[in-house]
């Protein structure tokens, strides 16, 4: 045969992986990522005419276990109907026995390929808040997604956000046995039976633990304070620097708290509203009682942030909040101050 | 994707004793490097075709004249070098033969480092992760696959998978962007034939083509494990 081009070389290197449709109603036509767990493919849907995006336990991951978890994924995101979370549109079987599941195909960037494009803050910040929603909705569902990060958003190109990767969320009513047991970590970035199942630079501290009783919303408050600095800061917070002597109480007085481990966000970018960086560090706190009690405060107090109101995470002094006051009504007060300067040249042009 | 290393198993067959192992190690061993010998002739020397096919040719039959294939010590690095390094002393020397006749004088041959008294390649190194080994290693990727196409298609040839490989010809195997690619209802009236059975017959010629391109692979590897690295790193996957 004639040799095969760089192109068709790199499809065949693909088709030889691919899995077997036959009596399903999907036809493959491209393989779009790859992750411990599973490939997602895009397939076209011949029934409803439609393409969508396929995912399927890798061979090398196919095991019981595997199937059961991609399974849970996909009843988890089934159960979650929101904008926010990519729909689930069915579960399947392949012949050679691998479980898939077929769900909305998406486009548009994943949130670390977006944030180096160099977004203004208050875009970030509004990005945040529509993160926030899908993992706030999950929550009052009781779903907890345990895996909040970058690579797991995709923000598409008007804006929309899908939260994606649902594969290790926690259910409120689980025992942490069974499918909590699987996820859990020996060691912040280890695997439990060969699956990744968590990033350790956005995972909660009680999580890296491997302590699954403790994990529960704040766990994601904690990892959206993660996403929150990378967007702010273009990395994501370590620990790694962390030390003994390191106040593990927040701050007193009006500024930012210290978190032991995480470099203030100020210190990367010394430009940051300080408002800003003490919502991050509150979202961060290592101690979740002193986290957000929820993503909807998170929420909340970025919401306010964009108003120019006081944020509860910042106990700003007398000057801060005459700072906060006069940009928040620039203009009335720029008014003001133009009435009072006209009405003194009046007075001394009347005396003159 | 790192270049899978050439297996001790063919190379030390090159000197064995028995002609047919011989042989068969040698054919392997052409088989598996020719493609990229030609393809670094002819881009890193910017030789013709013809040239370059001669050179390419010229190359084996001076490695198995000379027996550089097996003097080939696996403690010194890996096969993929040492052939490379042989293939740059010998092409090398070519061009100097070449430009000594032109000009009608005599110019010594300049023993590149390595070579021994005769300007044979003996201890040739030449750096791994260089562009120059990564294509030769994509080169050896495409002659693998191209080898295990043809095989398929000489398997279906004449039989009721004809229409299978003329399927999978058609949707895996010609250039396509995604957007361009032909739909499986559009082959199916192509072929008159179910969609099901597109599926089926194209599932079935990946299948094969795995199967083929790991035989191939098995044959020029020395252990399981071997194979099995190999595999990874030429597909990505374990061979299943």
């Amino acid at each position: 045969m004639k040799t095969p081009s760089d192109g068709a070389l790199d499809r065949l290197r693909q088709v030889t992986q691919w899995p077997d449709l036959t009596g399903t109603r999907y036809e493959l036509r491209g393989e779009v990522a790859r992750g411990g767990m599973g490939v997602v493919y895009v397939a076209r849907d011949r029934e409803l005419e439609r393409d969508v995006a396929l995912k399927v336990i890798a061979v090398e991951a196919a095991d019981a276990e595997t199937a059961e978890r991609l399974r849970r994924e996909a009843r988890t995101i089934a159960r979650l109907e929101h904008p926010g979370i990519v729909p689930v549109h069915d579960v399947g079987t392949l012949p050679d026995g691998r479980v898939f599941y077929a769900m909305k195909l998406v486009s548009g960037k994943r949130l670390d390929e977006l944030v180096g494009g160099g977004l203004p803050l208050r875009e970030r910040v509004r990005l945040l808040l529509r993160i926030c929603e899908p993992v706030a909705f999950a929550h009052a569902h009781g779903v907890i997604h345990r895996d909040l990060k970058p690579e797991n958003v995709m923000v598409g190109p008007f804006g929309e956000v899908l939260v994606m990767d649902w594969g290790i969320a926690k259910h409120r009513e689980e025992a942490p046995s069974a499918g909590a047991a699987a996820a859990r970590p020996a060691a912040p970035d280890a695997t439990a039976h060969g699956t990744i199942v968590g990033t350790p630079a956005y995972m909660a501290p009680e999580q890296a633990r491997g302590d699954i009783e403790q994990v529960d919303a704040r766990s994601d408050v904690y990892a959206l304070g993660a996403i929150l600095y990378f967007m702010l800061t273009g990395r994501a917070p370590g620990r790694a620097e962390a030390s003994p002597e390191a106040p593990t109480r927040t701050w007193v007085g009006p500024r930012a708290p210290r978190v032991p481990g995480i470099q203030p966000p100020r210190e990367a970018a010394p430009e940051l509203p300080r408002a800003l960086e003490a919502i991050c560090l509150k979202a961060l706190a290592h101690e979740r009682e002193e986290r957000y009690p929820g993503v909807t405060q998170l929420a909340d107090d970025l919401g306010r942030f964009l108003e120019g109101e006081r944020v509860s995470a910042y106990p700003e002094g007398l000057l801060g909040r005459a700072r906060r006051l006069s940009s928040r009504h620039r203009t009335p007060i720029l008014l003001v101050l133009a009435y009072v300067v006209m009405r003194m040249v009046l007075l001394l042009v009347a005396r003159v | 994707m790192a270049f899978p290393e050439t297996h001790r198993s063919v190379v030390l067959a090159v000197r064995s004793p028995d002609a047919q192992e011989r042989a068969r190690a040698l054919e392997a061993v052409v088989a598996a490097y020719w493609r990229p010998v030609y393809r670094h002739v002819r881009h890193r020397w910017r030789a013709r075709e013809e040239e370059a096919e001669d050179l390419a040719q010229g190359f084996f039959a001076a490695a198995l004249e000379k027996g550089w294939l097996a003097r080939y010590d696996p403690a010194r690095g890996r096969f993929r070098s040492y052939l490379l390094a042989c293939l740059e002393a010998y092409v090398a020397n070519e061009k100097r033969a070449q430009h000594r006749l032109k000009r009608g004088g005599f110019a010594p041959t300049v023993p590149l480092e390595g070579t021994d008294a005769d300007g044979e390649p003996r201890e040739l190194q030449i750096a791994d992760g260089t562009d120059l080994e990564a294509e030769f290693q994509r080169e050896w990727a495409r002659g693998l696959f191209a080898l295990a196409v043809t095989a398929l298609r000489a398997r279906c040839a004449g039989t009721s998978r004809a229409v299978a490989f003329a399927l999978f010809e058609r949707y895996d195997l010609e250039d396509h962007d995604a957007s361009e690619r032909p739909r499986y209802a559009d082959l199916a009236a192509e072929f008159s034939l179910p969609v099901t059975q597109v599926t089926n017959h194209l599932h079935w010629a990946r299948r094969e083509l795995r199967t083929t391109v790991l035989d191939k692979l098995r044959e020029i590897t020395a252990s399981e494990e071997e194979f099995r690295a190999e595999a990874r790193a030429l597909l990505g996957a374990e061979p299943s």
